[in-house]
């Protein structure tokens, strides 16, 4: 089945209110849906997009269990979306503006276009999206060899020599990935040690594309009509030059919480939502699951996890009302 | 269906349906790319949305070497904004309906 099959989703009519909205389809997002569809709440997923978030960007998924030989990012969300799709999830494709919490019972929901949808009770699944590294010629070279994403992107660098910025496992993963293509991956890390899982080190260390430089951060990055260099300092203070024609820049996540009231849920300082061990937010009725929430762990499995619980709190939330 | 209102256009045809006279949004994308299925709704949104008024077209990147050449791109999707045959803006990244909406509305 082609993936743009599950893109559309299950379109129906909106109803103004639903006991339970789910707001994101990645994994927790998706979780979430299969515990309500299957729990027969009133509910509705919302997604901007097609479901899957930052699993789309992901090659190959090698640590969720019950898939022994591993699997794409692609076939793992098409899998999690039709489980569930088999209890009838409602998933609707729009995108939200604003999430007013104001009235503690109805929460209200601003969708694009003007209209408006209400709940009972919301989970929050909007997730997180690639930091930048905020340096000159970031901004103007996006796109013309400054990438956030080595999954999407690495085709373009054929025989080319190019640098990962990012010393944890999705910069070390997708170095690694990079050298199917590129002649040469030069991985750019501010400490002296990475941060990756050790089998992912093991695997970039036998890489013989792959070379590193540490104790290092980028300052800008230059290139006409394109990436030509990148401008280096040293922890001990010297400058340095890379000429590279590509930079993946994988430096961590920042929470996805422009339509969020990050005051009243209690944001800590970088906008992640504090949750407690049944996913419940500071305002009741109001769950946050997945990457969107503060926390260390920010894996497929783990976001999974917290989607089921932030139902189950949901559900007695909703009980609560009765 | 939305998608049928979605031009699949090829490196021979673009130069002709860039000049044409309505705007043109062109999503360069491939099928082994992550965040172009996660736009492909909106995408097909969009052109349901504008049908008549803005053509909105998808260039398939593998398929289509020159073009993408032509316009250095390097990263997908890629959402360029044509009108009259020149570039008015363009927006890289699985971005939001409201965004292209912005991008569109820079033809006006």
């Amino acid at each position: 089945m082609d993936a743009s099959h599950i893109a559309a989703g299950n379109q129906m009519e909106k109803k103004d209110h639903y006991e339970l909205i789910i707001l994101g389809g990645g994994p927790a997002g998706l979780s979430a849906g299969l515990y309500a569809a299957r729990a027969r709440l009133d509910h509705l997923l919302i997604e901007k997009g097609a479901p899957g978030g930052q699993v789309l960007l992901t090659d190959w998924i090698d640590n969720y269990p019950g898939f022994p030989e591993g699997l794409s990012g692609f076939d793992l969300v098409e899998k999690m979306t039709q489980h569930a799709k088999r209890f009838d999830l409602n998933m609707l494709t729009t995108e939200v503006t604003q999430v007013d919490l104001s009235d503690d019972k109805r929460k209200l929901l601003h969708l694009v276009g003007g209209e408006t949808v209400s709940c009972d009770s919301l989970i929050i699944c909007t997730g997180a999206s690639a930091n930048t590294l905020n340096v000159p010629g970031e901004l103007e070279l996006r796109g013309k060899g400054v990438s956030y994403c080595g999954t999407c992107d690495a085709p373009f660098y054929r025989n080319m020599h190019v640098a990962v910025v990012g010393g944890g496992n999705t910069a070390i993963q997708e170095a690694d990935y990079l050298t199917k293509f590129a002649s040469r991956v030069t991985v750019i890390h501010r400490r002296d040690e990475l941060r990756a899982t050790k089998i992912v080190q093991e695997i970039a260390f036998a890489n013989e594309k792959i070379d590193f430089i540490w104790n290092s951060q980028v300052t800008s990055i230059e290139g006409e009509s394109g990436v030509e260099r990148l401008n280096l300092l040293a922890k001990d203070g010297s400058t340095s030059t890379l000429e590279v024609e590509g930079a993946f820049v994988l430096i961590g996540v920042t929470p996805n919480n422009s339509m969020l009231p990050l005051d009243i849920l209690k944001a800590e300082k970088w906008g992640f939502i504090p949750t407690d061990i049944e996913s419940r937010t500071a305002v009741a009725g109001v769950m946050a699951a997945g990457d969107i929430c503060n926390k260390d762990v920010r894996q497929v499995i783990n976001a999974a996890g917290e989607g089921a619980v932030a139902v189950l709190a949901a559900e007695n939330y909703l009980q609560s009302l009765k | 269906m939305a998608s049928d209102k979605v031009l699949h256009v090829n490196d021979a045809e673009f130069d002709s349906l860039v000049k044409s006279a309505q705007p043109t949004l062109v999503d360069f994308w491939a099928p082994w790319c992550g965040p172009c299925k996660a736009i492909g709704p909106v995408i097909e949104d969009l052109a349901a949305e504008y049908d008549g008024k803005v053509t909105i077209a998808k260039m398939n990147v593998d398929d289509n070497p020159v073009t993408p050449g032509k316009f250095g791109i390097r990263a997908i999707p890629t959402l360029i904004i044509f009108k009259d045959g020149e570039v008015v803006d363009q927006i890289t990244g699985s971005v939001g309906k409201s965004e292209l909406v912005e991008l569109i509305k820079k033809t006006e």
